[in-house]
């Protein structure tokens, strides 16, 4: 496979074209809009808890290039039903990962089909891309 | 009796040429991904010949000083070709040598004209300054296609004025409304600030019936010449505009060099923008006096190698011809839309504007994000820029948030033009596989 393949592969481009979690609720609890201000993607994503605190559903709305768009609908199949502390473990850890320009595999057990997103660290220039709804999800944890 | 003489086309650059051309780019020699380099990005910054990196190596090497300070030998001589550089600027775009300040680059240069008129605003400059003050009721014109740093500086200095920017629509291809225009420039105009060319559209907008309009009214004019002075003849004086700004590494010259030229009697009425040594006459403790311009706007140690480069640059430019350069370009310009336009799914912006257009296209591609093309062109080896292309206003007006450009330059191929296009339909297959 090369490096394109494995940038894009087919799972990735499944996410990105039919999303999971697309669609902002109206009741609001804990929302972000990130912004990437060198190519213009954003996301608005917000983190519904159920009673029992934990990871209810990740919904989110935004545009962007597939990269983006199918991490942010990989995140949101990973969360339902997570702590929130185990949701911001494996927010580090794929952060760890796409931080190591090639050096980390992302861990498929703790990341689901985001471990796809894999090749991204090997291109500095779109582990923002990558990273966008990841950020906006942490961001949404901290101010609930 | 001589035989009557026939006005001839510019001829373009033959093959022959171009390769010539190419000889003399080291990079152009390089591999990307294992591809040979197609670059096709020369409207976010153009490569450099040898004869503009030995100018600047040389000058580092063997004359390396301050100028217009220090009487040594080594500045004395710095001194005369850092302004004999200017001088070769000042020709290339046809002003005078005093007319062309030098600055970092065209931003700073369309900043330097806002800080100015903004400090005349505050009273500074004096009695000179009268005539480029601006005042609450003012107006100040620019367009939805600009660059946003033809867009932000206006709005900076209408905030702190209190004067009122009024903004050129497009029609829905892209073109500026010039009826729209013609209604917007009135006697509160007070400047007219548009691109000659624009960064994302490709095409030379009709900068005499603006400047008509700005005549009309006793409206000042800037000209955004980024994309123009690189790749068509300019001559500042016929176009009649009252500032117009370049950027030096868009025109095979380094970064950190560009340059303002400004009418005579502006740059003298207007009061500095940077203050600090080199740009006065007499100080004391509380106030000081200024050179007359150039010098006025060029405080604190200058870009010396920069500029002597930048003059290799234009150099280099004028041996090789601006209008064959724009022949050659033209053509490849026409055969991007064409070729681009032709590929189902493709939409080149500004395609249906009917005005001249460098060799420039900026294209969405229906369902497949312009990050996600850049990435698979670079595959290839082929540079192209993606994004907003820092021309926001004008991506919402067509509809989107950011497109995929490629931009051509006097070393650009035939077979780079045909790898572009090829690339895209590519990317599409590619992108929709399993869809």
């Amino acid at each position: 496979m090369s490096d394109l393949q494995n940038l894009y592969q087919e799972l990735v481009l499944d996410h990105s074209r039919t999303p999971h979690g697309y669609g902002l609720r109206g009741e609001i609890r804990a929302q972000s809009h990130q912004l990437n201000p060198t190519c213009g993607d954003e996301v608005t994503l917000q983190v519904h808890r159920a009673a029992d605190g934990t990871v209810e559903a990740i919904a989110w709305e935004g545009h962007g290039c597939a990269i983006s768009q199918a991490s942010a609908s990989m995140l949101a199949v990973l969360a339902e039903g997570l702590t929130v502390a185990d949701l911001e473990a494996r927010i580090a850890s794929f952060r760890e990962a796409m931080r190591s320009r090639g050096r980390i595999q992302p861990d498929e057990e703790l990341l689901g089909d985001a471990a796809a997103l894999g090749g991204v660290s090997k291109y500095v220039a779109r582990v923002k891309c990558a990273m966008l709804a990841w950020v906006a999800a942490e961001d949404a944890l901290a101010k609930s | 009796m001589s035989t009557p003489r026939v006005t001839e086309p510019i001829a373009a650059l033959t093959d022959a040429e171009v390769r010539r051309i190419r000889a003399d780019f080291p990079i152009l020699q390089t591999e990307v991904n294992g591809h040979p380099l197609a670059y096709l990005d020369s409207g976010a910054t153009s490569q450099r010949p040898f004869a503009v990196l030995d100018a600047e190596r040389s000058f580092a090497s063997t004359m390396n000083s301050a100028v217009h300070r220090g009487a040594h030998t080594l500045a004395a001589e710095a001194t005369e070709l850092f302004e004999d550089a200017r001088a070769s600027v000042a020709r290339f775009i046809g002003a005078d040598d005093d007319e062309v300040v030098w600055t970092s680059n065209a931003t700073e240069a369309i900043n330097l004209v806002a800080y100015s008129i903004s400090n005349a605003s505050l009273g500074r400059g004096g009695a000179a300054a009268e005539s480029v003050r601006l005042r609450p009721g003012d107006e100040i014109v620019t367009t939805e296609m600009e660059h946003h740093a033809n867009l932000i500086p206006w709005q900076e200095l209408a905030a702190r004025t209190g004067a009122t920017l009024k903004v050129i629509p497009l029609e829905d291809s892209g073109a500026l409304r010039l009826d729209v225009a013609a209604e917007l420039i009135t006697e509160r105009t007070r400047l007219v600030a548009f691109t000659h060319v624009s960064n994302v559209l490709g095409v030379v907008n009709p900068v005499a019936d603006l400047v008509a309009l700005a005549r009309r009214v006793g409206a000042l004019v800037l000209l955004d010449a980024c994309q123009s002075a690189p790749h068509l003849p300019l001559d500042v004086r016929a176009l009649d505009v009252d500032f117009a700004v370049l950027s030096g590494h868009k025109m095979l010259g380094p970064t950190g060099i560009g340059a303002l030229y400004g009418r005579r009697r502006l740059l003298e009425a207007m009061p500095p923008f940077l203050t600090g040594g080199s740009m006065i006459t007499t100080v004391t403790t509380t106030e000081a006096e200024y050179l007359p311009p150039p010098q006025r706007f060029e405080a604190g140690t200058q870009r010396v190698s920069q500029a002597i480069a930048l003059a290799a640059a234009v150099g280099y430019l004028t041996e090789v011809g601006m209008p064959r350069i724009a022949a050659h370009e033209a053509a490849f310009g026409a055969r991007l839309v064409d070729g681009l336009s032709a590929i189902d799914g493709v939409r080149v912006l500004g395609a249906g504007i009917d005005l001249p257009r460098v060799g420039l296209a900026s294209f969405d591609v229906d369902g497949i994000h312009s990050h996600d093309l850049g990435q698979f062109l670079d595959d290839l080896g082929i540079a192209v820029r993606v994004g907003h292309h820092c021309a926001q206003p004008l991506h919402r007006r067509l509809g989107i948030t950011s497109s995929t450009r490629a931009s051509t330059y006097l070393y650009t191929t035939d077979a780079e033009i045909d790898a572009v296009i090829a690339g895209v339909s590519g990317a599409i297959d590619f992108f929709r596989r399993g869809a």
